[in-house]
C-alpha cells in the first residue's frame, strides 16, 4: 500500500515550483517533507490535493493512477490534508465542524446530531483525540482544534494524512501531545506526510526525510543517518550556520524601563496586566510566550501605536507615555513589528519607498514637503547591498520578494542608524533558514555595538538562542524571569503554559 | 511558520528573476513600457462598449427592424447604416471641426476637474462620491465672491477660485473628519452631504443675496463681468481659462501624488493604513487633509461652472451629474492623473458628440450615457474584456481603487 507522486513538474510565470519531483509514502510510515519557503512543497501538496493539475507526472496509489482535479478526488482518493490554517467554523461545535460537508440526516432532511456526535466520540477513541464533541471551535485552544481538523479527515476515511507545517501554532508541550497522536495514527496504519522547515522535529518523528530545495527534490534520507546540520545544508544549499554566534553580554546602562502598565486588547480586555521589567544597554532581552498572552499589544504600547492604561514607560529615563510612534522612531527606536506584510510593509509599495517609509519627511529624502526620489533611491540602493536583500531593482515591488528579503528590507529601514533600543517581534517568522541567519547576526550586531535589544517571538528555539534573558509572559503577566544557558526548553515551556516555576 | 501558506497558492514565494522586457518596441528601445499595458483594458472596454452601443442603436431603430421582417438584407444594411450614422455623427461632434474639438475640450473642464478629485479619493483608499456637493457649496461660495466684492478681474477671479476651493475642501473635508474621529464611512456621509448641499443651493438661490432680483424661482444674479472667466479661443468658443486651471489642477496633483511626501502619505495610507501608522503617520489628519483636497479639486469645477460660461447665470442643478461621472472617469483612468485627463477628454468627446449626434442623427443624447456605463461595467470587469479579446492576465494587476466598504 503506497502512495507515489511521479516526476511530478509544475510551472508558474517565471517559476518552476516543481521540477520532476518524485517521492512516495506507504501506509504505516511518517515521511518528512522538509524544505525553505518557496521550495516547492505546498505545490506538491497542493498538486496532491487536486488543486493544482501538474504541468507533468501523475499521483498514482497502489500503482493506479489518479485523476486529482479537485479536493474531492483527493478524499475519495483517501488523502486526507490539516491544514496550517485551520479551515473551522468558530461557532460551530465540535461536531458540526465535522459532520460539515457530510451530514447525517434522518428521515425528512433533518439533520441527525447524535449520529455525528457518536460517530466524532468513535473516532476520538479509536485514535486517541480527547475533544469534546459538544465544544464550540472558538473556546477550545489551538492544539484541541487541530485534533478536530485531524478527526475531520479521519472521518472521510483517509488512509493518508497530510500535516501541512502542523507544530507552527503550538507550545512545545502541545507539539510533544501532537507527536504522540502522529505516532498514534502511524500505529493504525496510516501514512503521514509532515510539512515542516523545523529540523529538530523532524529528526525526532520522521521515518523517512525527503529535502526539497528549488523546486526539486534534493534528497531522501534516513533521520538516523543524518545530522541537522547535513540538513540544513541540503535545505538552502550551502554551510548554514544554525547556532547563534555571540560574545557574553555586557549590559550597561538601563535602556528600556517598564513599570506596572496596563493595557488593554483591541475587544477592551486586559492584554497587559501589571508588567514591569528593564532591557539594558548591550543586551538582549526576549519575551517568550504562547502567542496572544499579551505580547503584541506590549510591543504596540511601547512604540507608541497603543495606549497604555496605567503604570509608565521610559527610554534613556525619558517618559514615552503617550508618545506617538513618530516620536518614539525619533528617539532612536527600531521597530520590527510581528507581521511584516500588514505593519512592516507597504507591499504594494518600491523598496525605495518601503526604505524611506518612515524617515521620507526628513533631510534629505525632502525638504518641505517636495520630495526627493533620486537621493531616496540611492540610499536604497546601497542599504540593499548593505543588508543583502535580494531584489532585481529598488523599483520592483515588495510583494514580489520573498518573505526573507522583505523582513531585510524592514532590517535595512530600522537598523540603518545610530539605534539605541530594538525592539523585534517575530523577526524571522516564515522565513528561510539563511534570512534567519542573516537577520540574528545584525540584531546580535545591534547588541555589540551597544543598544538594548527586546525580541519577542513565539518560537521558543529563537528566544533561547538569541537571548542574553527571558521573560515568560502569560496571560498579560510576565511570570518568570529565566536565563537561556541554564535553564531548559522545558522548564521555560511550562512557565509559558503557566506552569509554576 | 505561521506565515500563510495561501500566498504561495497564487504567488510562489520567491523572487522572479529579472525579465527582459516583454515586447519587442521596448527590447529595442529599452524604453519601459509597462504604462501601455495600462490602456489596454481601458481601450478594449471602449472598443466593447462602442460595440455595445452600436446593437443598442440598431435595435432601437424602429424603421430597420420592420423592414427586417420583409427584407432581412435591407433590414440589416438600414440598420448598419444608421449606426454609421449615428458614429459619424457622434465623431465628428466631437473632433470633426474646431468648434467640435472646442466643445469637447469645453466639456472635458469640469470632468477632468472632479475627476482628479475623485482620483486623489481613491489614491488614498477613500470613495468620494461627494464630488457634487462639494461642486456646489464651492460654486456657491465662488457665486458669492463674484456678486459680492466688487474687484477688477485679475484679483476678483481668482479670489472666486480660492473661495471655491475652500468652500469645497470645508465640505469633504467634513466627510473626512467624521471618518477620522467616529468612522462613519465616507460613502455614506459624502452622499447625505451632496444632498444637503442640493437643497442648501436650492434656498440659498432664493435669498436676495443670490437671488436674481425679482424672480421668484430659484435662480441666481448673473455673475459681473469682472468675475467671469475670459475665453480662450475668443468669443466663438466656450472654451475658457477653466480649461488652463483643470490642466494645472492635473499637474499639480501628478507632483502631489508622486513627488510631495504628503502624496507619500496618501498613497501608503491607501494601500495599508496600519503600516502607515505603524510608520509613524498620523492617518486621522490624513484623511481629513485628502478629503479636504479632493473637495478643493472639485470646488473649482463648481465655480468653472458658476463662473465659466454663458449665461453665466446658474440654478441649482449647476453641477449637474459631473460628480458622478467623475467616478467613472477616474476608474476608467486607473486613478493616475494622465489617466484622467485622457478620459476627461473621452467623456467630454462623448458629451460634445452625444449632442452633435441627437442633433443630426436624431440618436437620444441618453446613448452616450449608455456608453459610458458601458465602459465602467467593462472597466470593472477585466476578466470579461481579457476573456473577450483573450489577452492573457499580466502576472500581477495592481490598480489601488478603494478598500472594502466596510472602510
Amino acid at each position: 500500500m503506497v502512495l507515489e507522486l511521479r516526476g511530478i513538474t509544475k510551472r508558474f510565470p517565471g517559476v518552476l515550483a516543481n521540477d520532476d519531483v518524485s517521492l512516495s509514502v506507504e501506509l504505516g510510515e511518517i515521511l518528512a517533507l522538509l524544505g525553505e519557503n518557496g521550495a516547492g512543497k505546498t505545490t506538491l501538496m497542493n498538486i496532491l490535493y487536486g488543486l493544482y493539475t501538474p504541468d507533468a507526472g501523475e499521483v498514482l496509489v497502489d500503482g493506479q493512477h489518479l485523476q486529482l482535479s479537485s479536493p474531492s478526488d483527493s478524499i475519495a482518493a483517501g488523502i486526507g490534508m490539516v491544514h496550517q490554517h485551520f479551515m473551522l467554523v468558530p461557532v460551530f461545535t465540535v461536531t458540526e465542524n465535522v459532520i460539515l460537508g457530510m451530514e447525517p440526516t434522518i428521515a425528512g432532511g433533518f439533520l441527525d446530531m447524535k449520529a455525528g456526535s457518536k460517530m466524532v466520540k468513535d473516532i476520538s477513541e479509536s485514535y486517541k483525540l480527547e475533544v469534546d464533541p459538544d465544544a464550540l471551535i472558538e473556546n477550545l485552544p489551538v492544539g484541541i482544534q487541530q485534533r478536530v481538523e485531524i478527526i475531520k479527515v479521519l472521518s472521510r476515511e483517509a488512509r493518508y494524512l497530510v500535516f501541512d507545517e502542523p507544530t507552527a501554532v503550538l507550545t512545545p508541550q502541545e507539539v510533544e501531545e501532537f507527536f504522540q497522536i502522529v505516532r498514534g495514527l502511524q500505529e493504525a496504519g496510516k501514512g503521514i506526510i509532515f510539512i515542516s522547515h523545523k529540523l529538530k522535529e523532524v529528526l525526532e518523528i520522521a521515518d523517512r526525510i525527503v529535502i526539497m530545495r528549488d523546486g526539486k527534490s534534493v534528497a531522501d534520507v534516513d533521520p538516523e543517518k543524518i545530522t541537522e546540520e547535513e540538513i540544513a545544508e541540503l535545505m538552502v544549499g550551502r554551510p548554514v550556520e544554525l547556532v547563534v554566534r555571540k560574545k557574553q553580554a555586557e549590559p550597561g546602562e538601563p535602556v528600556l524601563v517598564i513599570n506596572d502598565l496596563i493595557a488593554l486588547d483591541d475587544r477592551d480586555h486586559t492584554a497587559v496586566d501589571g508588567v514591569s521589567f528593564e532591557v539594558c544597554s548591550g543586551e538582549i532581552v526576549g519575551i517568550a510566550g504562547v502567542q496572544g498572552n499579551g505580547q503584541t499589544e506590549l510591543i504596540e504600547v511601547i512604540t507608541g501605536i497603543r495606549l497604555s492604561l496605567a503604570g509608565t514607560m521610559s527610554i534613556h529615563g525619558q517618559d514615552i507615555t503617550g508618545a506617538s510612534p513618530r516620536n518614539i522612531h525619533g528617539m532612536n527606536v527600531a521597530h520590527v513589528p510581528e507581521n511584516r506584510q500588514e505593519s512592516g510593509l507597504i507591499i504594494d509599495f518600491t523598496v525605495t519607498e518601503n526604505m524611506v517609509l518612515n524617515s521620507y519627511y526628513t533631510q534629505p529624502y525632502s525638504r518641505g514637503i517636495q520630495m526627493d526620489w533620486d537621493i531616496a533611491s540611492q540610499a536604497a540602493t546601497r542599504l540593499v547591498k548593505e543588508y543583502d536583500v535580494r531584489t532585481p531593482s529598488v523599483d520592483t515591488q515588495v510583494s514580489s520578494l520573498s518573505g526573507g528579503n522583505q523582513q531585510k528590507v524592514i532590517v535595512a529601514r530600522e537598523f540603518d542608524r545610530d539605534v539605541g533600543l530594538v525592539i523585534a517581534a517575530q523577526p524571522t517568522r516564515g522565513i528561510d533558514v539563511g534570512s534567519i541567519e542573516y537577520i540574528h547576526a545584525r540584531i546580535v550586531e545591534q547588541r555589540d555595538k551597544g543598544a538594548a535589544v527586546l525580541i519577542v517571538s513565539s518560537e521558543l528555539d529563537e528566544v533561547m538562542a538569541l537571548s542574553d534573558r527571558i521573560l515568560v509572559m502569560y496571560r498579560g503577566k510576565i511570570v518568570g524571569e529565566f536565563d537561556p544557558k541554564k535553564d531548559s526548553t522545558t522548564k521555560i515551556g511550562l512557565a509559558m503554559l503557566g506552569g509554576t516555576k | 511558520m505561521t506565515e500563510s501558506t495561501d500566498t504561495n497558492l497564487t504567488n510562489p514565494e520567491k523572487s522572479p528573476p529579472e525579465k527582459p522586457p516583454s515586447n519587442l518596441f521596448a527590447r529595442i528601445t529599452g524604453i519601459n513600457t509597462g504604462w501601455i499595458r495600462s490602456l489596454l483594458i481601458p481601450t478594449l472596454a471602449l472598443l466593447v462598449a462602442l460595440i455595445f452601443g452600436a446593437v443598442f442603436v440598431a435595435l432601437t431603430d424602429l424603421e430597420a427592424l420592420a423592414l427586417l421582417k420583409e427584407d432581412f438584407g435591407g433590414g440589416l444594411r438600414l440598420m448598419a447604416e444608421g449606426v454609421g450614422l449615428a458614429y459619424k455623427a457622434l465623431f465628428t461632434g466631437a473632433f470633426g471641426s474646431v468648434y467640435g474639438l472646442s466643445e469637447t475640450l469645453f466639456a472635458a473642464t469640469p470632468l477632468l476637474l472632479t475627476g482628479l478629485a475623485v482620483a486623489l479619493g481613491f489614491r488614498a483608499g477613500l470613495f468620494n462620491i461627494g464630488a457634487n456637493g462639494q461642486m456646489l457649496i464651492g460654486g456657491m461660495a465662488a457665486l458669492w465672491v463674484a456678486l459680492h466684492l466688487n474687484l477688477p478681474g485679475f484679483i476678483h477671479i481668482p479670489l472666486a477660485i480660492l473661495a471655491a476651493i475652500i468652500g469645497g475642501a470645508l465640505w469633504g473635508g467634513i466627510s473626512g473628519l467624521l471618518k477620522a474621529i467616529t468612522g462613519a464611512h465616507e460613502v455614506i456621509t459624502t452622499i447625505m452631504l451632496n444632498f444637503i448641499a442640493f437643497f442648501l443651493v436650492e434656498y440659498l438661490l432664493t435669498v436676495p443675496v443670490f437671488q436674481e432680483a425679482g424672480k421668484i424661482n430659484p435662480i441666481s444674479e448673473f455673475v459681473p463681468l469682472s468675475a467671469r472667466f475670459p475665453q480662450v479661443f475668443g468669443a466663438d468658443y466656450r472654451v475658457s481659462i477653466g480649461l488652463l486651471i483643470a490642466v494645472a489642477a492635473a499637474i499639480f496633483v501628478s507632483w502631489l501624488l508622486f513627488r510631495s511626501s504628503w502624496g507619500f502619505e496618501f498613497r501608503a495610507v491607501g494601500f495599508n493604513p496600519t503600516a502607515s501608522r505603524f510608520a509613524g503617520m498620523k492617518v486621522q489628519s490624513l484623511l481629513v487633509l485628502v478629503m479636504g483636497f479632493s473637495g478643493a479639486l472639485a470646488g473649482i469645477a463648481g465655480a468653472n461652472q458658476v463662473l465659466g460660461f454663458s449665461p453665466y447665470q446658474v440654478t441649482s442643478a449647476f453641477a449637474g451629474t459631473i460628480g458622478f461621472d467623475a467616478i467613472a472617469l477616474a476608474l476608467l483612468g486607473q486613478s493616475h492623473p494622465v489617466g484622467v485627463v485622457w478620459a476627461a477628454l473621452l467623456f467630454g468627446a462623448l458629451k460634445a458628440g452625444g449632442r452633435a449626434m441627437q442633433a443630426s442623427a436624431q440618436i437620444p443624447l441618453d446613448l452616450v450615457v449608455v456608453i459610458q456605463a458601458l465602459i465602467i461595467v467593462f472597466i470593472a470587469a477585466p476578466e470579461l474584456v481579457r476573456a473577450i479579446f483573450r489577452v492573457k492576465p499580466p502576472e500581477k494587476e495592481k490598480t489601488q481603487i478603494t478598500k472594502g466598504w466596510g472602510g
